[in-house]
């Protein structure tokens, strides 16, 4: 059975072939659903945090029947794994925190509900670092993930869970969240492919808030087509969710294939720092090469505020965190610490280590005295940093950057060194603070066998761009 | 004792009366059983993110506007952060340094004159839940208030006693009242009020400010802000230093009690609040909302007086909007009374004084003894239509008053069929009138001597002849006029 189970016939289709499969009956979606439960038992990667077996394989009943009763599940037979801080009703909700361990959500994200009335079907919730802060997955209440290319090493964070769920098959794609580059640090990390969106395109309405400014749920998936189906089907106008913009969303999926004839694309010099790994410098002229045989013209370019990001990210985010996770009291939700003052116990039992940094962190930079030092600093600079991306999008369609300075490091090798951590999403918090969509492609492995990511970065509203180059470029693979 | 200058600044929070709360799509009602109104915006579930009331924000333009204020057309809101059981998500979503409204301020009249306390500023923000401090279950919180919509108003500290600030108080219900986005109620906290005191001796400059809350009566603020002056008036005689903090007012003791120093005060590190995009409101906007807004009340007071009504029946009828109302519609019934009036008498200052004089007399006498709820109990088309009988001449000012009364408690709306029913209508036929003149004249010679030899003065006897003859429904106009014919 193994050699031809549903879940290799599933794997092997794209996402249009497997509705397709599925209406004809040569896919059973509801087999191939139950073995992605054996292989998540058989993974050994902490990469769930909970399982849904009895919804997911009701979901696949269900789409099943409706796609062969002929209605339209565009994305049935996506079996989708959601990192577990997206919330959907009556399944846990814990952020990887004790805070809020045994949480159950009693609504659906926008974006998720979107997803389902699509026809995905929900595997499971997958593992992060707590509240989304880390970029290790090594912060979570609930042990590490693990990397599948090594299992010593980390899967990245904070999507790490969503990450390694795909690249060891586990799903066919994931939902993270992006704050300063938690999808797609951890699609390098693990060689698959990580969109985060722009800012307001998809509805943060159901993501447990970190930094509001900043966060945005992404995709990742092994394909740039199986990635583009589920992004835009989730973006577009929300209600819920005053950020969200009215701009139209393409049909991305349908137009992956344009030529990139004549395509600009920018290599911002700032991105190439010394004290990168080798093999990482090597993919960037590589994949520089591989754009100009399709036609695409590459030329060197300067964001120059880019050495602010960092500083400018652990100001914001922190801010915003602080206020943020001020709700997880112990009155209302999650476990409660009996004591005279509940509020203080309460915290200080369910927060773990970083988490308590950065809120203690954003509490010091909005205080009264350090507000226009820090925070209202940070915020000038951050529109600095943006506007460097809208005067280099005047000349360029795409940036070209490595998504991160190296491939995945160990586990527990920087834990002991939260600047070292921070210093991982160096390349992926710009995006975050000028909101512009950007990608992390794999491409190509480090001597270790370790993949490489590479990351596209576009102008508001253009992940189409984005994800028809990533789909040329892993075609190189 | 030395003599000392007060000076006064309020902080009025305004529940406004929208159909929902201020981000989230829970009904904003109160009194139902707890936690009833409650979803996962405004309990502070993980995930959940606020979208603001139109309803909330035109309500805060149409309060600015009537206050002359200007609006803030490029606005925002911020984040207030403090841990508090009923305040789910750890942090208010209010206004911080662009409040919707500024500038501007209201008139207040009374023993000084007419004075101006000028408005700081109106912000719109949402309001926290109620702790419910029981004695066997602990504390328990109740959401249904929370994430309400308040406007806040912020006065100048232009008020100089306890009489200016109750008179500026009053104003803002009024205001808030009349332009129906606040019911005003103070003691039910849909209007609560927190009062900045300072003290300070004649000649120096101005004293630490103190802040009073917890006012929750309009007799409240009065007394709890004379009670601080007295104190620090006091302590600044003993040669103490005022400490600036906040107080509580206990209505029960009738004193303050610190509730916390300026040591001890939060910091509330405000920011941007980062799930809301900042708010452009428009000039059609606002031109829509100017348009929408009723004359106002010192508007409306000004007209009526100048319609002749007396200055303060004039003040007691804008004194609300319901008021103001039934009295143009008594108006218009008097003035549309038909047949038009024959009597020269119910002409244009005289109707818009009858009218008020029933409005301000009868109507609000009644409402005060009859009317459960503070409600009318005669419809102001019934009173208008007494009115204008009376005015008539059709039934005498005694008959119209008892036609009321029967109104009044009956819950009845028809003044004709009950004056028909009770034979009131008043005997204005000269035939009739001049048989009875007639039978007196012959009944009381004495007395007809007496009148024609000069005592003019019998005449009254004459007419209260002629009423207890008529059963009272003689036309007192006619029968002076027969009276004197007859009598030569």
């Amino acid at each position: 059975m193994s050699a031809s189970s549903h879940l290799d016939v599933l794997e092997r289709l794209s996402v249009a072939g497997r509705v397709e499969a599925i209406r004809t009956g040569k896919l059973n979606l509801v087999s191939a659903t139950s073995e992605y439960f054996l292989c998540i038992e058989d993974s050994g990667l902490n990469a769930f945090l909970a399982l849904l077996p009895e919804q997911a394989l009701v979901m696949a009943t269900e789409v099943q029947a409706q796609v062969k009763a002929g209605q339209e599940k565009p994305l049935a037979g996506v079996v989708l794994a959601v990192k577990d801080n997206i919330a959907l009703k009556d399944a846990q909700l814990s952020c990887a925190s004790k805070i809020l361990e045994g949480y159950v959500s009693p609504y659906t994200a926008t974006a998720l509900q979107r997803l389902i009335d699509a026809g995905v079907t929900i595997v499971g919730k997958t593992n992060l670092d707590e509240f989304a802060m880390g970029s290790s997955t090594e912060h979570s209440a609930f042990g590490p993930t693990l990397n599948p290319f090594d299992t010593d090493r980390a899967p990245g964070g904070s999507s790490g869970g969503s990450a390694a769920a795909v690249a060891a098959g586990l799903c066919t794609a994931s939902l993270g969240s992006e704050t300063g580059g938690s999808v797609r640090q951890p699609a390098a990390f693990c060689g698959v492919v990580g969109l985060k969106p722009t800012y307001g395109r998809v509805s943060r309405f159901g993501l447990v808030a970190f930094g509001s400014s900043l966060d945005q749920i992404g995709v990742m998936a092994k394909t740039a087509d199986e990635t583009a189906r589920v992004f835009e089907v989730m973006a577009g106008l929300d209600p819920k969710d005053n950020t969200t913009s009215p701009t139209p969303v393409p049909d991305c999926g349908g137009m992956l294939g344009r030529s990139l004839e004549g395509l600009r694309v920018g290599l911002p010099q700032e991105y190439l720092a010394d004290g990168m790994q080798e093999e990482v410098k090597g993919a960037i002229t590589l994949a520089t090469k591989a754009l100009i045989k399709l036609g695409a013209t590459v030329e060197a370019c300067s964001l120059p505020h880019t050495r602010y990001a960092i500083p400018v990210y652990y100001i914001l985010a922190p801010a915003e965190a602080s206020s943020n996770l001020a709700r997880y009291d112990g009155v209302r939700y999650g476990p409660r610490a009996e004591a005279d003052d509940i509020i203080r116990a309460s915290r200080q039992a369910g927060f773990g280590a970083e988490v308590k940094r950065r809120i203690m962190l954003g509490t010091y930079v909005l205080s009264s005295g350090y507000y226009d030092a820090y925070y209202l600093k940070a915020q000038k600079v951050r529109r600095l940093i943006r506007q460097d991306f809208l005067d280099v999008f005047q000349k360029f369609d795409l940036l070209l950057t490595p998504t991160t300075p190296t491939t995945a490091f160990k586990l527990g090798e920087k834990t002991g060194d939260p600047l070292a951590m921070y210093l991982s999403d160096i390349f992926t918090a710009p995006a975050n603070l000028a909101g512009v969509p950007a990608i992390s492609v794999p491409f190509g492995n480090d001597y270790k066998g370790l993949p490489i990511g590479i990351q596209l970065m576009a102008a508001d509203f253009r992940e189409d761009l984005l994800l028809n180059a990533a789909a040329k470029l892993e075609g190189l693979r | 004792m030395s003599e000392y200058n007060v000076t006064i600044g309020l902080e009025v929070h305004a529940q406004l009366l929208t159909r929902t709360k201020m981000f989230c799509s829970c009904e904003a009602t109160y009194g139902d059983a707890p936690n009833t109104h409650a979803c996962p915006v405004c309990l502070g579930l993980p995930g959940a993110l606020p979208v603001p009331n139109k309803a909330a924000i035109e309500m805060a333009i149409k309060v600015g506007l009537a206050a002359g204020c200007s609006i803030t057309q490029q606005t925002k809101f911020d984040r207030k952060n403090y841990f508090y059981p009923d305040l789910p998500k750890g942090y208010q979503i209010s206004q911080f340094d662009l409040p919707i409204c500024v500038g501007g301020g209201l008139e207040i009249r009374g023993g000084w004159g007419t004075k101006r306390v000028g408005i700081t500023r109106m912000h719109l923000e949402e309001d926290a839940g109620k702790s419910l401090h029981g004695d066997s279950d602990g504390t328990l919180v109740d959401l249904n208030r929370c994430g309400a919509p308040l406007i806040e108003i912020v006065s100048e500290p232009d008020m100089k006693s306890p009489e200016e600030a109750y008179a500026y108080l009053t104003e803002v219900r009024r205001l808030v009242r009349w332009l129906g986005i606040c019911d005003g109620n103070l003691e039910e906290g849909s209007l609560r009020c927190d009062a900045n005191i300072s003290v300070a001796k004649v000649g120096e400059k101005l004293g630490v400010p103190v802040e009073i809350k917890n006012l929750n009566s309009f007799r409240g603020v009065e007394r709890a802000i004379k009670y601080e002056i007295i104190r620090q008036s006091e302590a600044l005689e003993r040669g103490e230093k005022i400490v600036r903090m906040t107080l509580l007012w206990d209505e029960d003791k009738g004193e303050t009690r610190p509730m916390r120093t300026k040591e001890a005060a939060h910091d509330y590190r405000y920011f941007p609040e980062p799930d809301l995009v900042e708010l452009h409101v428009s000039e059609e906007l606002i031109e829509a909302t100017r348009a929408g807004t009723p004359e106002l009340p010192w508007v409306r007071r000004d007209r009526f007086a100048g319609m002749g009504v007396k200055a303060d029946d004039a003040d007691i009828l804008a004194s609300d909007k319901e008021f103001a109302d039934y009295f143009e519609e008594v108006l218009e019934v008097l003035t549309g009374s038909n047949p038009p009036p024959p009597h020269p008498s119910i002409e244009g200052g005289d109707r818009a004084a009858r009218a008020s004089r029933w409005v301000v007399g009868e109507a609000m006498r009644w409402r005060k003894e009859l009317g459960e709820g503070r409600r009318f109990v005669v419809t102001a088309q019934a009173t208008g239509k007494v009115a204008a009988l009376e005015g008539e001449g059709k039934i005498s000012g005694i008959a119209a008053k008892t036609v009321y009364e029967e109104l009044a408690r009956s819950g009845r709306n028809d003044p004709d069929v009950v004056v028909k029913e009770k034979g009131l209508e008043q005997v204005s036929d000269t035939g009739a009138l001049e048989a009875a003149i007639a039978k007196i004249i012959a009944d009381n010679p004495s007395e007809v001597a007496r009148y024609r030899a000069g005592d003019v003065k019998l005449k009254g006897f004459f007419v209260g002849q002629v009423m207890k003859a008529m059963g009272g429904k003689a036309d007192p106009k006619a029968t002076g006029e027969v009276l004197t014919r007859l009598l030569g």
